[in-house]
């Protein structure tokens, strides 16, 4: 092989973490997508136009309009900040609970780690729609009952993943040689285990947003999460089921941000793992 | 054969812990069953004969304990709604949603499975990379989005199917599977490019092992390798992962069911939560749970027993 | 039979590229025991893996000629190369346990290069055959073990089923890269007699890797030493032992534990 061939394959191999740059570039575009529709947006997404519904794309109405003439471009940039700052709220709840339950009961061990841990496992075997929809059955609809219902359900995932971290930490030896030198347990946590177990809570998180946006654009889409006039990508896809056929723009609108969305962060959150597992080997 | 009863145990005290908390859950928290039948309207006298009809009165432990010997025996109470008795609604549904499940789960093997091997055969090649690339985009799609999707091309392009219709088994066969198919499909995809993933991580894994240079210095070809030696192996976390799936698929079905109007479990469950109709709700929920958790368990009993390596 | 001349195995990692052999030339004759010597990063490793045509990989470059029977092998096809792959070269390993496949019976794992290279055999044939290499090994039972999987037999027991895989079909040549470190001493004595009996009643030739001396000084007829790729010195064991040239050698053999006390 020549020098130069050679020189492309490297370019060319897997080892560059194709998945972390993919999945930053899209969430990024996406991230900038959200910003702007909070500031700025081509029409007021509420507003009725009843002589203009169901239009096709247009220069004026850049992915058309839907059944009562609102501009479906400026809907899809508002459901996307919608939807994110669901996934956000979530996340940080099932992360900041998680983390908390899952480092205590991975450093302090014992009888409560297995009974918490037994529990997370029961909970985690469980499809999320299913207890989804117990929680929204018993509390009613709703954003904030959404955060809330997805917050909860999250919690296992991240207490799981921590409490290994943590536990699997604890028997390292610099650990053992920082307890030596008169670490309390606090110390020891915060300052020495916490910042190892990064890289892979920061994969989970990614991939919890992922889960996230999944969660709540089903239950969008099923009614029961976030209601209307708030505009939400799955609720926006449920509507346009109806006029499928007189406009299937609308549909497509709805759909496509939402698996663009799904597959930036599934990507990041691969590539964050690929490199997490080589950091923790170095 | 010891962890196997342990496992038992365990799937007993989940059943058990599950039935609790959704007899909590159903019967306790949503408050006062008689004031859902009979309405805000009706008088002290009539809800408290109520009440006394429908056992409210007793102690919850008590209430549990009929509620489960009730629910074992068949009788899963009768609809707030309606006044059929919810085995009766459960009834026709089961069968739809049963099939449906199945054969969702079918196609992903069928699926997955020659996708997975065959993108495995050039681990650099093109085919290899770009199955990774459609794989990881695949799984990004919300089966309910692939669903509405499939409505679309094959349903109003290609008019395969009539949207928004059902047939049923007793009408046609033919019919019958042809309407579970597109649905099916919505569900399988992108849980396919899951198994893909998952079967393609796991040949690769095996063919970094020393027995496939063994194998190779042998003087077998790169096929040969991979069906003779590494297939078998890589397959073996590949079943259970899929019959963790199947307990994904019957969640997934909920929602496709939806989107599909298929009449089965899950849209019962869905337009029962609206309505309040917290008998039904109870019963499927315990159902679908049960079979989430039987499921699990049968997941644990294969991860061992598959694996000649582990003793029994 | 075999002819190494001006070998140079390179391997490119991310633009990096590292020379693990760099032209070396070595001839071995029909059954000689060939002892390879070196310490971790010697090379020996790779030229085995060359010789066993192990290293057709994008990522690694080779130069020079490895002549078997005349025949370059190299540069000549897989296909063709595939049939001297366990056919007239034969290889073993250092670790039986991962070299063996785990999920499959071990008979069949002795009988594989039989239902390669001679199809015409029948299931019947190969077994028997199967079971006279076993035997040959001087593995007991071995009709009550072919049924059974790697991890139910000892280390020892491994590594012989590994050594019956390979000489099944009677190859001229077999390669054994450290095939007795990772065993028990006893054992590891066990096996170099067998390897020895190999060559004698069999006539195979061997081509024995190790870092170990003393190992190598009781089994191999002429040794050739490597450092950081290059051939240190060659000889007949003998020579080597007692009246090292190289100054490698001498350190080498310097630092063979010995029994006297110190």
């Amino acid at each position: 092989m020549s020098a130069w061939t050679e020189r492309i394959f490297c370019f060319m191999k897997k080892s560059n973490n194709y998945n972390l740059i993919g999945g930053a570039v899209i969430c990024g575009l996406m991230l900038l997508l959200i910003l702007i529709g909070q500031f700025y947006t081509p029409h007021d997404p509420n507003a009725i136009d009843g002589m203009n519904k169901l239009a096709a794309p247009s220069p004026a109405h850049l992915l058309g309009t839907d059944n009562l003439g609102r501009d479906i471009f400026s809907r899809v940039l508002v459901s996307l900040g919608t939807t994110f700052s669901i996934a956000l709220c979530t996340v940080c709840i099932g992360a900041a609970a998680g983390v908390l339950i899952g480092g205590l009961t991975g450093y302090f061990g014992g009888p409560l780690d297995e009974i918490l841990m037994r529990a997370c496992d029961i909970v985690a075997a469980f499809p999320s729609i299913l207890l989804a929809l117990v929680f929204i059955s018993l509390i009613g609809p709703g954003k904030y009952n959404v955060i809330i219902t997805l917050g909860i359900l999250f919690i296992p995932s991240f207490a799981r993943i921590t409490r290994s971290a943590f536990a699997g930490c604890k028997n390292q030896d610099y650990i053992k040689s920082a307890r030596l030198m008169g670490a309390g347990g606090a110390r020891l946590m915060l300052v020495h285990i916490l910042p190892n177990t990064i890289p892979t809570l920061a994969s989970a998180i990614a991939i919890g947003f992922n889960n996230a946006v999944l969660a709540e654009a089903s239950m969008s889409y099923l009614g029961i999460g976030v209601q209307p006039p708030d505009a939400s990508l799955g609720r926006m896809l449920s509507e346009a089921q109806s006029y499928l056929f007189k406009n299937p723009w609308y549909a497509l609108s709805a759909g496509i941000p939402i698996v663009l969305l799904i597959l930036g962060f599934s990507l990041l959150g691969d590539g964050l793992q690929r490199r997490g597992g080589s950091d923790a080997s170095n | 054969m010891k962890y196997f009863f342990k496992k038992l145990t365990s799937l007993i005290i989940t059943l058990f812990l599950i039935s609790i908390l959704a007899f909590l859950a159903f019967q306790i928290i949503p408050g006062d069953p008689a004031v859902s039948k009979l309405g805000t309207e009706a008088t002290p006298e009539r809800l408290e004969a109520l009440r006394e009809e429908m056992g409210l009165n007793r102690p919850v432990v008590v209430r549990y304990l009929i509620w489960l010997q009730e629910f074992l025996t068949g009788d899963m109470g009768t609809s707030y709604n309606y006044d059929l008795s919810v085995r009766e609604m459960l009834g026709n549904r089961v069968p739809v949603t049963a099939a449906l499940s199945l054969l969702s789960f079918f196609l992903i093997i069928l699926i997955s499975i020659p996708v997975g091997v065959l993108s495995s055969k050039n681990v650099d090649g093109l085919a290899s990379r770009l199955t990774a690339v459609v794989n990881q985009v695949i799984m990004a799609v919300p089966p309910f989005f692939l669903g509405i999707f499939f409505t679309l091309i094959f349903g109003f392009i290609f008019q395969l199917f009539t949207p928004g219709i059902f047939v049923a088994y007793q009408e046609s066969p033919g019919q019958f599977f042809v309407y579970l198919l597109f649905p099916a499909l919505a569900i399988a995809i992108p849980k396919s490019a899951m198994a893909v993933k998952f079967l393609r991580g796991s040949i690769s894994d095996e063919l970094n092992r020393d027995y496939v240079r063994t194998a190779y210095s042998r003087g077998n070809t790169r096929t040969a390798v991979l069906y003779r030696h590494v297939l078998r192996n890589a397959l073996i976390p590949v079943v259970t992962f899929l019959t963790m799936t199947l307990a994904d698929i019957v969640a997934s079905g909920i929602i496709i069911e939806q989107v599909f109007s298929i009449p089965g479990i899950g849209r019962l469950l869905l337009s029962s939560i609206g309505t309040r109709d917290y008998p039904i709700v109870q019963a499927i929920v315990v159902l679908l749970a049960f079979i989430v958790v039987l499921l699990n368990f049968i997941t644990d009993l294969l991860y061992k027993y598959v694996d000649p390596r582990i003793k029994i | 039979m075999l002819q190494i001349e001006t070998l140079h195995i390179s391997f490119h990692k991310k633009l990096k590229i590292s020379e693990a052999v760099r032209d070396i030339s070595f001839s071995m004759g029909v059954g000689e025991i060939l002892g390879l010597v070196g310490e971790s990063g010697s090379g020996k490793t790779m030229t085995a893996l060359a010789i066993a045509g192990l290293l057709r990989r994008r990522d690694i470059t080779t130069s020079g000629r490895i002549l078997f029977d005349g025949v370059d092998l190299l540069t000549v096809s897989r296909d063709v190369l595939r049939t001297y792959q366990g056919n007239k070269i034969g290889i073993i390993f250092q670790e039986p346990m991962t070299s063996l496949n785990p999920l499959m019976r071990v008979g069949r794992q002795v009988e594989e290069s039989l239902r390669i290279h001679h199809g015409a055999l029948s299931a019947a044939e190969r077994r028997q055959r199967a079971l006279k290499a076993m035997a040959a090994a001087e593995l007991p039972e071995p009709a009550a073990l072919f049924a059974k999987y790697p991890h139910e037999l000892s280390g020892g027991m491994r590594q012989r089923v590994m050594i019956a895989a390979a000489i099944i079909t009677r190859p001229a040549l077999l390669i054994a890269d450290e095939p007795t470190t990772a065993l028990d001493v006893t054992i590891q004595a066990q096996i170099l007699k067998l390897l020895q009996k190999l060559n004698r009643e069999m006539g195979v030739g061997i081509l024995f890797i190790s870092h170990d001396l003393s190992v190598v000084r009781r089994l191999c007829h002429r040794v050739i030493v490597m450092e950081k790729g290059r051939i240190a010195e060659e000889g007949g064991v003998d020579e080597i032992f007692n009246a090292p040239r190289a100054e490698y050698t001498k350190r080498l053999i310097a630092s063979i534990p010995q029994r006297r006390r110190i």
